[in-house]
């Protein structure tokens, strides 16, 4: 190698160091629409990037999970997510997946990815009024929007879930909010949102997958398109009840594969029409409703409680 | 009771011939030998509804999605030349008919138990077929046509176990917009995002799924 050769050499090396490519294993930094260095090659998962949404954090390609123990753990976590019920029977109450409200396996920005969430804790919650590390955070997945019960933090199941959580983290910075993550809030309706409006947007969009009455559609016993309420969907303390979560998540996702293609209006109205049927109680109900509103949905996005369509919400919760 | 003329008689009874053939002929022989404009399904098909290189599998499909596709070339939003002057030339009655006898043709056993194994879960189809390619705004083929694309109800076709070349051929036709009968534009939106190679991919890979019997029935 002659002097020049071996200073371009050099220069590249000290880039791709400076670039965080210097490892055998590129740290997962990434960012959509932010390229590595011109020295450095971009690491092969930018290829396989996970969402459209600028700016966003790259994570991991499913094939780069490694062979090995560690690997496994994160493959089995992968699959709790992916197929919760069968993997995770114990805890699940409904007929969920947690890939049912966390597309492509909890990758996609716009849809609550687990890098997004994975980075953010520990942290206060005012839903529990303490700070709650991302173990007690999973676990009130489990409560709430499996509508099951939580697995021990100690569990081989929280184990492959925070592993595969850690895992498709790797590279992210540590307790920041990544552009991306959780669902899109930056947007209100128009309108008000509007039940009967909302009506006719579930029936012209949603219902071809979701069924007439929202139960979704089952193949062999599993469900292919996820019921929306009901006894087999969320229950009335999980997150997507609130309606600003439920709009974000519809907005940047639905129909699935047209996602942005309805307008922020009809996302509010479809997304409180959803949220006006009945479904599981909520596990902290107190025995009664107006007391459990006041003590737990005193929020404008929860309609817990509230008469919608004639009927008062949580009246009549789904077994 | 009013006369009629020796023209309405006569229009009468052409009518009558003409669609006597066609409305009298059973599913089997229209499916066989064919019925007057209408050549025998089994020409392309296949004589067991099995399919053949560019032409579907019907055998055992939903016959409520079969139903729709005939009602679609008829109308031709799903624009095909050769089925749309026999959906053309077969009744509501026949179409129904037609769509019954193929649902419960038993799936012909090299589709339930293809000679090719199937394509690893590394295949770049696997992984569209599995999981999709959201970097572009795509689900898994299978999160809305089944696990293994076995197909849900009447509007998500069985896309496991049909040819290659028909499924190829069908992403082909949403990109380009020759077929244009999806609900939501699902299919055709993500079309256009597919390349060449990942339609190929694709097909090869539910080309070698194993058919499922549909639930309900054998």
């Amino acid at each position: 190698m002659n002097p020049c050769s071996k200073a371009i050499a050099l220069a590249v090396i000290a880039t791709m160091v400076l670039a965080g490519c210097g490892d055998i294993r590129p740290p997962r930094t990434a960012y959509r629409d932010k390229p590595a260095s011109a020295a450095a090659t971009p690491p092969p998962a930018a290829v396989a990037a996970s969402s459209a949404v600028a700016g966003s954090f790259v994570p991991p390609d499913h094939a780069d999970i490694p062979e090995g123990p560690f690997g496994d753990v994160v493959r089995r976590g992968r699959d709790i997510f992916t197929n919760t019920g069968e993997h995770a029977a114990a805890y699940v109450g409904n007929g969920l997946s947690c890939g049912n409200c966390h597309l492509d396996a909890g990758r996609l920005a716009d849809s609550a990815p687990l890098w997004g969430a994975y980075v953010r804790y520990p942290a206060y919650r005012s839903k529990t009024g303490s700070v709650n590390n991302f173990t007690e955070r999973l676990q009130g997945c489990f409560v709430y929007s499996m509508n099951g019960k939580a697995p021990a933090a100690d569990s081989p199941e929280m184990l492959a879930l925070e592993t595969y959580s850690f895992w498709m983290s790797q590279g992210a910075p540590v307790g920041t909010t990544l552009p991306g993550a959780g669902y899109p809030k930056d947007f209100k309706p128009p309108q008000p949102p509007d039940y009967a409006r909302g009506k006719s947007v579930f029936q012209e969009n949603c219902a071809l997958c979701h069924g007439e009455a929202g139960q979704g559609q089952q193949v062999a016993g599993r469900y292919v398109f996820p019921p929306l309420w009901g006894s087999d969907s969320y229950n009335w303390g999980a997150g997507m009840h609130q309606l600003d979560n439920a709009a974000g998540f519809i907005k940047a996702n639905m129909p699935l594969g047209r996602g942005g293609s309805l307008s922020d209006q009809q996302a509010w109205d479809v997304a409180m029409y959803m949220n006006s049927q009945e479904r599981p109680q909520d596990p902290r109900y107190t025995g009664d409703l107006a007391e459990t509103r006041k003590q737990f949905h005193d929020d404008p996005n929860s309609l817990y409680g509230l008469e919608i369509d004639g009927r008062v919400l949580g009246t009549n919760p789904s077994r | 009771m009013r006369g009629n003329t020796p023209l309405q008689l006569i229009t009468l009874v052409l009518l009558v011939t003409l669609s006597a053939p066609s409305s009298a002929a059973d599913p089997a022989t229209i499916a066989n030998q064919g019925a007057g404009a209408v050549v025998a399904c089994a020409s392309c098909h296949g004589k067991d509804g099995g399919g053949q290189a560019s032409f579907p599998r019907l055998a055992g499909m939903n016959a409520a999605y079969l139903l729709k596709q005939m009602q679609d070339f008829a109308s031709g939003s799903r624009d095909n030349a050769v089925m749309k002057p026999i959906a053309d030339a077969l009744s509501p009655e026949e179409r129904s008919a037609m769509a019954r006898y193929y649902a419960d043709l038993p799936i012909p056993a090299p589709w339930i138990r293809p000679a090719e194994a199937p394509l690893p879960d590394t295949d770049p189809g696997a992984r569209l077929a599995m999981r999709g390619a959201w970097e572009k705004g795509i689900p898994g083929c299978v999160q809305c046509h089944g696990p293994g694309g076995r197909g849900v109800g009447g509007v998500f076709p069985t896309i496991a176990a049909q040819p290659a070349g028909y499924l190829a051929a069908q992403l082909q036709a949403w990109k380009k917009g020759t077929r244009n009968n999806d609900p939501l534009e699902l299919m055709r939106h993500l079309s256009r995002s597919l390349t060449e190679a990942e339609i190929k991919a694709v097909s090869a890979w539910f080309a070698r799924q194993p058919a499922v019997a549909p639930e309900g029935g054998a």
